[in-house]
């Protein structure tokens, strides 16, 4: 990873909750753990040492159950939230350092965010919700009209300019949520648990429209869920919390096949193996041409069986994008492969 | 035992010492400050009793046709304007209208007042804890203390006539204005704040642009609850010299004349239910997003 690729750093940040936030920080990088500080202290531990790099251009997974930090991580970006100790680097400045003022300034003009209940404003319409960010930087009605139009069009709400938040469905809300966020231009977005409140199929939608979106702005996207699908759906990186520590920061197929404990262990348990898990994570290495089929290195391992199940005895030969042969699959690896890790348990009823 | 029975109180003569002392230390008060204080309210009273002059000279079709504009645009609803057509025709012709007009003159004196200093006051104290800590007090004891009592010294100071009335009628209307806009305020939907925040709205964008408007159905109902308590005042302001229906109740109380009483009563409750309505319908216009359908 080049260092100049990295936009956000987190170094070291903790975060308390409650009086005597200072003395129970020492207790806690002492090693006291969640529940003994909250007996002891009455204080609650929401974010223990996290450290966390974010690539430019890229979409980073947070993960984790209710409660494990998530949600708190996130609003330390743009200091929604105060950390107790720690800094964040936005390209090498620390966003801790900024006065009121250029704080303003940074949100406006470098990071936007989608809130899970969507936090769309009641009273304004679908135009003014999404231009808000805009009108609140003193720039003409219209220009943040026009440039709320171009995106309104582009989430696909065209014709509902003048509707209240009130009047539209939930997935249509968070299309406003979206737009809202985009419209700013500001190259950092942060989602949390943005498309949670939706049902399954729309959800599935929203996830399209952002992945779309994405292959067109390479906008730096932090992205809080709880849903591991979601998370290997469209994650570059996934980061997984637990108690407010860190448990696992890696590649999407890194997690499946390597998870770093029991906790992600769990977390991953539930996942359809096959359509997850890509052929350069099970393949071995070699650069000969093998006797059957030529497939690409991130197709999953459901297709490659349907591929293989004509001729099973012939090995398939992987290749990477630029058509270089990396290396083959054989049946067995394709079986091994599937199978769950022995950490995971043999229980096949469950 | 004695002190078991009998409650062990201050002496007479004590009492009656630190009574003297209270009455000639706010009696000295007022004829150092007296004067001052008048003179300050003077451009009130000029402006009062020029807006009730302005009331009562103007030929009554125009005042008829003025008040049902207003109702119009404030109710948007035929069936209030008539209503208020019909009552203030039926006022005019029992005799009633000078006084109506005295009266009208000064509620809505009083409520701009209250309005003006009541919703900064609202605003402060939803920004602030402290500062609600301390004026939730102060608005208890102005809802709940008699009338009468803080009458005693607004006329001490101020002798009697319009601005005492117009001062007691103002400390018995506002509480419901500040409390409410404070609340309306504080229950805006901390998602839809924590929105604004995060595309860096400052506290000036935040307050008009977001807590305001949300707040604004909360906060009418306060102007109507305060509009309808400066007309609960209007009798007892009469009994320090202000004109209006509250007088001839007063004469009605005093001499037992039952049709008087009734029929200002009447009159006084008719501007209510008019002022209610129409704000009430106001109000609802205002939140015209929580409406189904579009527009």
């Amino acid at each position: 990873m080049n260092s100049k690729d990295i936009l956000i750093k987190v170094n070291h940040l903790y975060k308390i909750f409650g009086e005597g936030d200072k003395s129970a920080l020492d207790l806690v990088k002492n090693g006291m753990s969640k529940e003994e500080l909250l007996e002891k202290s009455n204080c609650v531990l929401g974010l223990n040492n996290i450290n966390l790099k974010i690539n430019k251009g890229k979409i980073q997974v947070v993960m984790g159950l209710s409660g494990s930090g998530k949600s708190t991580l996130i609003r330390h970006l743009n200091r929604l939230i105060e950390p107790t100790s720690g800094e964040i680097l936005f390209n090498d400045r620390n966003i801790l350092d900024l006065t009121p003022k250029e704080l303003i300034k940074f949100r406006q003009n470098n990071m936007s965010m989608v809130f899970q209940k969507f936090a769309l404003f009641p009273h304004k319409t679908v135009l003014q919700n999404v231009g808000y960010g805009l009108a609140i930087q003193n720039i003409s009605k219209d220009e943040w009209s026009d440039k709320a139009q171009k995106w309104i069009k582009r989430v696909g709400l065209d014709g509902y300019e003048a509707y209240y938040p009130g009047q539209l469905s939930g997935g249509m809300q968070q299309r406003v949520g979206l737009a809202r966020a985009l419209a700013t231009d500001a190259e950092i977005l942060l989602m949390d648990e943005a498309f949670s409140a939706l049902d399954p199929l729309i959800r599935s939608e929203m996830q399209n429209i952002l992945l779309d979106l994405q292959n067109e702005l390479h906008k730096t996207i932090i992205f809080i869920t709880h849903d591991l699908d979601e998370a290997l759906k469209i994650g570059d990186r996934i980061a997984i919390l637990r108690d407010g520590s860190m448990v696992q920061d890696s590649d999407p197929q890194e997690i499946i096949m390597n998870p770093a404990d029991e906790y992600v262990s769990d977390f991953i348990k539930d996942i359809n193996r096959a359509r997850v898990i890509q052929a350069k994570s099970i393949m071995t290495s070699t650069n000969t041409k093998s006797s059957g089929a030529t497939v690409k290195e991130d197709m999953v391992l459901e297709d490659i069986l349907q591929i293989m199940s004509d001729a099973p005895s012939k090995p398939v030969t992987i290749e990477n994008s630029k058509g270089k042969i990396t290396g083959k699959i054989e049946m067995v690896n394709l079986i091994e492969g599937m199978k769950r890790p022995k950490s995971l348990g043999t229980n096949i009823t469950g | 035992m004695d002190w078991f029975f009998n409650f062990p109180d201050m002496s007479r003569s004590d009492l009656r010492e630190f009574k003297k002392t209270v009455d000639f230390a706010f009696t000295d008060f007022s004829r150092t400050y007296g004067r001052g204080i008048e003179d300050f309210f003077e451009p009130l009273l000029m402006f009062l009793v020029w807006f009730e002059k302005l009331f009562i000279n103007t030929p009554w079709p125009i005042i008829i046709f003025c008040i049902l504009l207003l109702a119009w645009i404030g109710s948007r609803s035929i069936l209030i304007v008539v209503g208020t057509f019909l009552s203030f025709m039926l006022i005019g012709y029992f005799g009633m209208w000078e006084d109506t007009m005295s009266t009208l003159a000064i509620i809505l004196v009083a409520t701009f007042l209250c309005i003006a200093i009541g919703i900064p006051l609202g605003i402060a104290m939803a920004r602030n804890n402290k500062v609600q800590a301390a004026i939730v007090p102060i608005l208890d004891v102005m809802q709940t203390i008699p009338s009468f009592v803080y009458l005693i010294p607004v006329v001490m100071l101020l002798g009697i006539g319009k601005v005492p009335g117009l001062i007691a009628v103002c400390i018995y209307a506002i509480p419901p204005i500040v409390r409410l806009t404070n609340l309306g305020i504080r229950l805006v939907d901390k998602d839809v704040l924590e929105a604004a925040d995060s595309f860096g709205a400052n506290y000036w964008q935040k307050l008009f642009g977001v807590q305001m408007p949300l707040a604004l159905p909360t906060i009418f109902a306060g102007v109507n609850q305060t509009i309808m308590m400066a007309l609960a005042m209007v009798v007892i302001a009469s009994m320090i010299g202000v004109k209006g229906l509250g007088l001839p109740v007063l004469r009605a109380i005093s001499n037992q004349y039952l049709a008087l009483g009734l029929m200002n009563g009447l009159a006084i409750v008719i501007l209510a239910i008019i002022f209610d309505r129409v704000t009430q319908k106001f109000g609802l216009r205002m939140q015209k997003y929580r409406n189904e359908g579009k527009d």
